[in-house]
Order: structure tokens, then sequence, then C-alpha cells
């Protein structure tokens, strides 16, 4: 097991590489050094003398990919870049600073308690919420019940999440006023900030986690295995929450263990209506500031947690049925 | 079962801790303390007094720091008062002979305007470690360790604290440290233009730092890198090793700027944050190495001597400034406007400021839950946003727009302000289809700025608050004129029954696009005119806006393209002149015609020279004109140049004449003192709230309604009991046999 988890961590280098390549040719197409320096700046009475200034401390008057300024050795050719710069450090995991010197690890470590704050339990409550909802759904397959909650699981994943957000805040925050309607705080005091997110959390995943669940639970219960079970005579929910439960929960590992190391990356919609100070709105504000290291930083991470969920997957896969095993 | 019913006492905990209103956002010991809650929507990027720049910052520099000017805050039009200085400086103007000229001289006469600028004695700086000296004089924090810095994350953290006298010294470093080339103070170039020296001193200075860098970099070798480098050993420059010749101290309560022409608006410079003094302790400070690493600097750790401190900068989520307890005596004015007395606003003249302890700005930023927290009297103040304006505000017999009903009802004030701002559609002088100075020219982008019906557009997009313009000037400037004397004879013409101005007709607009050459618009060939409007607005409300653009072109058959695109290129085409027609503004440094006019100064043309005048028009009568007005102080010789300085601009027509927005703003009844600022913005100090008010309306108004909740769970309840019947009856039907 510990050879295969090497191997594919070997194998995530030339992704990473990939991504952080992709990243930056993608970025520096859409905004050239100057803009970055204008938008850092601003636009009102500053010089060109000045912009070049600020690109130079930076290292961004440097050629994207190859130096070829006479005199210098080969190393230099390609060291003496942007991307040399910006984007060989990040194979060691320095993400280094913002352009405006901020340590970006340091304001990772902050901002993802906050995003865990609603991820962790929406994730889990969701996840329950699905399960039970799917399994109820699949007990009484072919009923009015279940015909009527398929179709309330469609009408949920056909609404937008910012229906679910802003009719939420209304609802729960303005007109019952259960709850703050945005904000953040530490410790105890941030429960009441993340009930409502993680509720809206929960609810919006509904339509599209019960529909699918119920079709894994529907796939497993018409196998042979399910017939003999009930053939021996087993009660319903003998045959359904013991053995069906178990095998349906494969396919459900497969969408669900991807998505674990995905809520330290936080909410984008969430955090910005729920003024989070979490990794989602980093990100968002970066982008908006076109500031570049922060952007590369963020998606290398997104990448880097992406290839730890496909192999905690398949790790999982070998806990949950003893057919596969690790070649 | 017994786990949940151990953490069932939480949400009572909770309930208690934010004082048992569910949804109050905030702590429970913060519950009737004298504290202002505001919002911010983008966290600052610059806190430096010789970097900042944009109106998001100003709300947080100008309670920090003090230049020694500020405006009246009740008077309008804006006047300056001292703030720090003793009095408002008057220039003293040399000739070439080196003789003082007396009165307001031509500009041409003038070599030399030297301000005078005398500081208050006794102002002290708020507790600060860079102050803190240890028993033989030394500061404490001098050669800042890394050994010293534990258990210290941010300057209030340190254990020792002190403060200093303000002294004349401070503000001439300020000034210096604008030409610091690391730095990157927008307003150098400008600067340098006027003050003596400035120049010069700025190249020493990058002459001193190319130097430093150019010798560790060959130390460093093939693996240098000068970012890593300069965190881990900061370069700090002295600034007062290097002469300034055009600024000097003259003792210790007095500094003199001299600057190499006549320049009537530098005073309004003293008013802002780039004029603040800076001590040298603390530039020395937060250049050391742990602070450094730390990003710990000026840039987002102010300090000064203005009514409040920083006390906690988290731009990701808060803003916190405190009252500064070293604050120097000032008080409420107690003159203003005709109607301030009958509104209150002078019943606290004469008291000492600031009254609020604390303000506590909040990241906010999407709009409703803003506006709903507002309502729940969280916030003090609101703006109002488009979705909501409906029901805010409605209009009265007299087609005036004011607060609505239920807004009333909840004792909410409005108070309406016109900006000194601008906005407008310019047209690029430098193409071949839109631009240029003949006749035939000048019809077309009149034609075009009649057909553009601008009372149209602020009544859809703007909700009706926004004040056509006639020209550049909006109302408070020196130059504004109201009714028939301020009206653009090009664009509207003077309806004596309605007593106000009219646009002209769309006929009249055709027949000046047929004598341009384009009679139905169409040209000499019979091609149809196809003009482009470049611009970076995206989503519904950009194709509701050039929807309307489009449609306004229309009505003269001209067929209107949109080139959109994203922000960058946008701001490329602008500099490089590379447009035909597009949407800009301009928010004024201070209240004087010049800050509007360079606008359109050839000089100052953006594609050409860098400047701000988008439209790059360039009148070598209004160039003329300018150059006079702009140097003269306000008088009636003034204000007639200024008139013929706007007609031309007028016939000439490189903008189509937006207009002037409005703010409006909302007010809660226990927030006294309340008027729109919109120059200084150092309003701060002036706010006064009611905390038990305020307490009272929140409780009225957030009264939680519990029951939809147990309803629901009932009802949940209800509805899975049929499922658990059936659920039993199969579970039996199986047992059965």
């Amino acid at each position: 097991m510990t050879a295969y988890i090497v191997r594919r961590l070997f194998y995530a280098i030339p992704i990473l590489i990939g991504v952080n390549l992709l990243t930056f040719v993608l970025f520096f197409f859409v905004n050239t050094p100057d803009d970055m320096a204008r938008a850092h700046l601003g636009i009102k009475r500053v010089s060109d003398e000045q912009i070049a200034r600020w690109k130079q401390e930076r290292d961004y008057h440097l050629p994207y990919f190859y130096n070829k300024k006479e005199g210098i050795s080969f190393y230099e050719r390609f060291a003496e870049t942007i991307f040399w710069k910006k984007s060989v450090k990040f194979l060691l995991f320095q993400f280094g600073r913002s352009d405006d010197g901020r340590n970006i690890g340091d304001e990772i470590s902050t901002r993802v308690g906050p995003s865990l704050a609603i991820t962790v339990p929406s994730f889990v409550i969701g996840i329950l919420v699905n399960i039970t909802a799917a399994m109820i759904l699949a007990f009484f397959r072919a009923t009015y019940l279940d015909f009527w909650g398929v179709v309330l699981a469609v009408i949920m994943m056909s609404i937008s999440v910012l229906f679910y957000v802003i009719g939420g805040q209304w609802m729960l925050g303005k007109v019952l006023r259960l709850v703050p309607v945005s904000g953040f705080d530490t410790g105890l005091y941030a429960v009441k900030f993340v009930a409502l997110p993680v509720v809206i959390g929960v609810v919006g995943g509904i339509g599209t986690g019960v529909r699918l669940y119920r079709t894994f639970f529907l796939e497993e219960i018409g196998k042979d295995y399910i017939r003999t079970a009930r053939a021996k005579g087993l009660p319903e929910s003998l045959v359904l929450f013991k053995h069906a439960l178990k095998n349906a929960l494969i396919p459900i590992l497969t969408g669900v263990v991807v998505t674990i190391p995905f809520l330290i990356m936080g909410s984008l919609i969430l955090e910005s209506f729920f003024a989070i100070p979490g990794m989602g709105s980093f990100t968002l504000e970066a982008i908006q500031r076109q500031d570049f290291a922060i952007v590369q930083a963020m998606v290398f991470l997104g990448s880097a947690v992406y290839v730890v969920g496909l192999l905690l997957t398949d790790i999982s896969y070998t806990l949950v049925d003893p057919r596969i095993r690790f070649s | 079962m017994k786990a949940l019913l151990r953490i069932a006492w939480l949400p009572v905990l909770l309930l208690v801790l934010s004082g048992c209103i569910p949804n109050n956002p905030y702590r429970s010991e913060e519950l009737g303390q004298n504290y202002l809650y505001s919002t911010f929507v983008e966290p600052p990027k610059h806190l430096d007094p010789a970097v900042s720049y944009s109106a998001g910052e100003s709300v947080f520099t100008m309670q920090i720091y003090e230049p020694p000017l500020q405006y009246h805050y009740l008077e309008r039009p804006y006047k300056l008062m001292p703030l720090t200085a003793t009095r408002v400086p008057r220039p003293v103007y040399y000739g070439k002979d080196g003789q003082v000229l007396e009165g307001d001289p031509p500009a041409a006469e003038v070599v030399r305007a030297v301000y005078q600028v005398r500081i208050k004695p006794e102002i002290l700086y708020q507790p600060h470690p860079c102050f803190a000296r240890g028993k033989g004089g030394s500061y404490v924090y001098g050669g800042l360790q890394e050994s010293q810095m534990e258990g210290i994350g941010d300057i209030e953290d340190f254990p020792h604290k002190d403060t200093r006298e303000l002294v004349a010294a401070d503000y001439v470093y300020q000034i210096k440290r604008l030409a610091h080339p690391k730095l990157h103070s927008p307003i150098f170039s400008t600067m340098a233009k006027y003050i003596v020296g400035l120049e010069e001193f700025g190249k020493k200075l990058s002459d001193e730092l190319e130097t430093i860098r150019a010798a560790r970099q060959k130390a460093g070798g093939l693996l240098y890198n000068q970012e890593s480098d300069e965190r881990e050993n900061p370069i700090w420059i002295d600034l007062d090793r290097f002469d300034l010749a055009g600024v000097r101290v003259i003792d210790r309560h007095t500094y003199e700027i001299v600057l190499q022409q006549k320049y009537p608006q530098f005073a309004y410079w003293l008013a802002m944050p780039f004029f603040a003094p800076m001590p040298r302790e603390a530039d020395r400070f937060f250049a050391q190495p742990p602070l450094v690493q730390r990003n710990l600097h000026l840039d987002n750790r102010p300090l000064g001597t203005g009514p409040y401190r920083l006390s906690t900068f988290l731009p990701h989520k808060e803003i916190v400034l405190v009252r500064n307890e070293n604050f120097h005596p000032e008080y409420y004015p107690d003159t203003g406007e005709p109607q301030d007395r009958e509104l209150g606003l002078l019943d606290d003249g004469g008291r000492r400021l600031p009254f609020v302890d604390k303000a506590i700005y909040k990241l906010e930023k999407e709009s409703i839950p803003r506006w709903n927290k507002f309502l729940q009297g969280y916030y003090e103040t609101s703006g109002i946003g488009t979705e909501v304006f409906d029901q805010v505000v409605q209009m009265d017999g007299e087609g005036e727009l004011e607060l609505s009903d239920t807004m009333r009802a909840r004792n909410v004030r409005l108070m309406k302000a016109v900006r000194s701002s601008v906005f407008y559609f310019a047209f690029n002088m430098l193409d071949d289809e839109v631009g240029g100075y003949t006749e035939d020219k000048q019809k077309l982008r009149q034609a075009l700025s009649i057909a553009l019906n601008i009372e149209e557009w602020i009544q859809i997009f703007l909700n009706g608050r926004g004040l056509p313009a006639q020209d550049l000037l909006p109302p408070g400037i020196f130059g504004y004129q109201s009714g028939r004397e301020g009206v653009n004879q090009q664009v509207y013409h003077w309806d004596e029954i309605a007593g106000k101005a009219k646009r002209k007709s769309i006929q009249v607009a055709r027949q000046l696009l047929a004598e341009a050459g384009y009679p139905e618009g169409k040209d000499a060939n019979g091609n149809p005119l196809v003009l482009y409007f470049d611009t970076y607005w995206t989503g519904a409300a950009a194709k509701a806006r050039l929807d309307w653009l489009r449609k306004q072109f229309s009505r003269l058959d001209i067929d209107l393209q949109i080139r959109q695109t994203d922000y960058n290129r946008f701001r490329d085409k602008v500099q490089q002149g590379n447009f035909q027609i597009l949407f800009w503004g301009w928010n004024a440094d201070y209240p004087d015609p010049e800050n509007f006019l360079f606008l359109l100064y050839g000089p100052n043309g953006k594609a050409r020279h860098g400047g701000e005048n988008v439209s790059n028009y360039e009148n070598p009568e209004f160039d003329r004109l300018f150059v006079q007005v702009e140097s003269m102080q306000n008088s009636d010789e003034r204000l007639e140049l200024l008139g013929r300085t706007m007609d031309i601009a007028r016939r000439d027509a490189p903008w189509i004449w937006g207009y002037y927005p409005i703010s409006f703003g909302l007010y809660h009844d226990w927030y006294a003192n309340a008027k729109p600022m919109t120059m200084g913005n150092n309003a701060l100090k002036y706010k006064k709230l009611d905390p038990q008010r305020r307490e009272a309306q929140r409780r009225n108004w957030n009264e939680p309604i519990w029951w939809p909740v147990g309803l629901i769970i009932a009802l949940f309840i209800a509805g899975s009991l049929p499922a658990v019947v059936a659920f039993w009856k199969r579970e039996r039907e199986v047992e059965a046999p």
C-alpha cells in the first residue's frame, strides 16, 4: 500500500507542473504585468515610471519563459524569467508572498478555519440527510412518496444556490430573526453565524444528492444477492440497511471522498454573501485584485487537494470492497 | 442521546451571550456601548499617507492622520480650516528679482510661492512602540531582534509604548517620503512639477536605492533574489540625510514649502493625507526585519495624531478604530449652513471631539445583507441600492424624491448631496470619425450630445439620483451657474414657462447631423454611419444600458456598435487612445474648478502625455484660458474667464456632458450630527450616537419568531407518520408467514 501511495504521489508531480504552467499561461493571457501594477497602484496620477519600478521590484519586468538577454548563463536564461521566479517554488509548497507582501501560507492558515466551519458541518450533515432520504425513497420505491420525492429533488436541484442564500437570509435572518443575516466571529460565537450557511449548504445539495444516491440504492436492490436475501425471508429494512447500504456506499464513496480535501477550499458564493473570511473569499479577492501569487497558490492548492482526494478515494475502495486490491 | 443532552445548553448560552436577540451579529459585551458600526465593501489596499488615494481608504486614513488643514464640517461651499495648523497659510509670491508681489499677481510674474505653515504646539501622537525609550534614552525597539518578538503578533502587542509631540520636522519628513522610489506615491509626479527640488530629490533617492541594490546583487551572485533579500534585510534610506531644496524646517513648530510657480490650489493638497505628518521614528521602526517579515508596515498599520487610532486590522473581516487617548483638544463647529440649526446639526457646537469611543467596520461585499442589517439596526447608516430603491423612496406631489412611509415609521432620515464628481461619455478627439476640431465634427458631436437623453438615463439607471451636467463643474464648485446662466446652449434651451433647461429636440440633432455631412445618418456615399462604443460593462444591467444607448443613437439612424472587453484591455485602449466613445468619470481631489478643467487641458492628454484628459482634447484657446484661470484666486474676473472656457468646451463638445451624481444617505434616529461630506472625509469625529435608543430600537425590530420552526417540525413529524406506519406494515408482512 505504501509503495502504491508513493507511486501515485510521484504521478502527481507532472500533473502539478502542468497545472502550474496552465495557470501561468491563462493568467498572463488575461492580465499583463502592467495591468497588475495599475491594479495595485491605482489609475489616478500614476506615472509609467512608477509602474516600471513596481514591476522591477516584483520581478514582473522579466520575460515570461526565456530570457534572451546577452551575456547571461544558460541557467539564467530560464531562471531569470517570471515563470521560474513565481512558479518553481510551488513544487516545494512554498507559497511565498502576495503582490502586496502578505505571507500566503499565513493567510491560508488564518482562512482555513472559517471555511471548514461551514464546509465540514454542511458536508457531514448533507451526507447523512441525503443518504437517509435516498434510502427512504428507495424503500418506498414506485409509490407516491417516491414519485413526489423525486419531483421535489428535481425542483430543488434546479434552483440556483443564490436563491437559497438570499431566500434563507430573508426568511431566517430578516423575517423570523433567528440568526444573523451575515458575519463571522470566532470560538463559540461562530455557531450562530455558521448555522444559516450550513442549513443552506445542506438544503442546496439535497436535490442532487438524494436523486443520485436513490439511483445507487435502486441499482443495488435489483441485484441477485438482494433477491436471495429476500428469498431467505429477511425483513425489508434489514435487506436495505444492512446489505444494500454497504454495497451502494462504494459508488457514493467515489463522489464523496474525492470532495473531502476540497472542504478546505471553502465556498465562493456562501463566503461572499455571508461575509465569512474563508478561502473562497480569499481566492475571489485575489482574482479581483489581479494578485497572481495568490491566484496561482490557490489553483495549485486546489489541484494538490484534488490529487489527494483521488488517492483517498482509491484507498477507501479497498476498505469497503475486499475485492479491490492495490497493484 | 446523552451527548446531545449535554450540548443542548449551547444554544441557550449563545442567546444569553448575544443579549437574547438571536440575530444580533455583535457580542454581548458590546451591548449599549458607544460604538459605531459601519461597513466596507473592499479591503483597503493602502493606509500609508504617501500612497493612499482612494475614497474607500480615506474612511480610515482621514480619522488617523492629521494634515495641517481640513474642510469645515458644516459650511458649504467647502471652506478650508486649520487642523493642526494655527491658521490657513497664505502664500507669499516672489518675482524674478526676488521682490515680494502683493495681492493676486499674474502667474507669469511669479517665480516662487512660499507657504509657511505653523502648527499648534503640544499635539501628541497616539501611543506607539516606535516612540518607546529606555532608561538611557535609546529606543526600546530600535534594534528589534527576532527574540523580542515572542508573543507579539501585532503592534498592539508590544508591551512598551510612548508618544511624543508633533513637530514641523514630521511634516517635512512626510513630504520627502512622497519622492521615495519604493513607495510609489501617486502624486509624486504632480508635486514634482510644483515643489522646488522634489524631482531632483526623488532622483537622489532612486540613485541611492540603485547603488545599494547593485552592491547587494553583486555580493549575492547568481542566485541573488532581490525580493526575498529585501524582506530579510530591508533597505531603509534615512531621508534626513538628503536635503530637499523646497521644503525646510523653520523652527520646532514651523515649516516652509516653496513652489516654483503660482499654484493657489496647493492649499487644498494640505488638507489631504499626503501631507500628514510622519515621524522618522515610525519610518525607521517599520523598516526592521522582524516587522517586515510579518508584513507589518505603515501601509497597514498607520499611526498619527488624529482622533482615532487603528486597533484591529483584519481586512478580510473587520477594521476597528478606537479613540486616540492623546488626541488634542478640538471642538464641534458652531457655524454652518442656514438649515443646519433646524436639523440639529449645531446642537453640539463647542463640545469637545470626538464623541464616539470606537468605530467598527465590517466587511460586507454584498448589498442585500448590508441593507437587511441596516433595517435591523445593526448599522447606523446606509446608501440605497437599486434593488430596494422603490421600498425606500417615493415621489411627492412636486416630483421630489422623499422617504417612503415605512422608512418614516422607523424614524429613518434621508440626506441628499450632489457629489463633487462628474460622469460623462467621452469622444476620442484623435479619432478620424468623431474627433477633430472642424465645424462638421463639432456638429456631429453636438448632434450626438442632444440625441443622448441624459435625463432619461438618470431616471432609468440611477433612479433619479443625478443632476444633468451642463459642463464640467458640479454645484458647490466655483464657476458653477444654476438657472438660465448655467445652461449649455448647444444642447439645451431655457424653457421660460417651466423655468428650467429643456433638451433640444431630436429634429435639431438631425439637422446638425445633416450639416455635419451625415443626412439621415448616411455619409456622402450613402453608407450608414457606424460608431463604436468601448466598454468593460458586463451582466444584465450592462445589457440594459447598452440597449438604451443603441436606441438613443438609432434616433439619428446611427448604428452604434458595442465593443465589450475586459477591464484591462479597456484600460489599455484608453491609455493608447484606441477608441471612439466611452463612459468615464472623475471624483474631485479638491473643490476648485481647476481640478475639473484640467480634464480637458491639452498637455494632460491621456494617449500622448499619460494625463487625465481621456478624450485627448486639445484646443489652444481653451488651454490658454485654462492656464490663466488655474492660477487665479476666485473673483469676478475668474468667473468670467471660466464662462469663456466653458463655452469653448461646450462648442467643441469633446464629451457628451453626463451628470453629477447625487448621493442619498439614510441615517437612523440615534445617529446625530450626520451631514454628507464629499471632501476631506474626516467626519467620524463629529458623529454622535445614542446607544440606549439604538438598543431599544434593535430589541423592537428584532423580536425572534419561533413558531414557524415548531410548525415545520410538527409538519415533518405529521408527514412522516404515514411513512412510518407503512414501514411497520411492510415489516410485519414479511414476518407474518
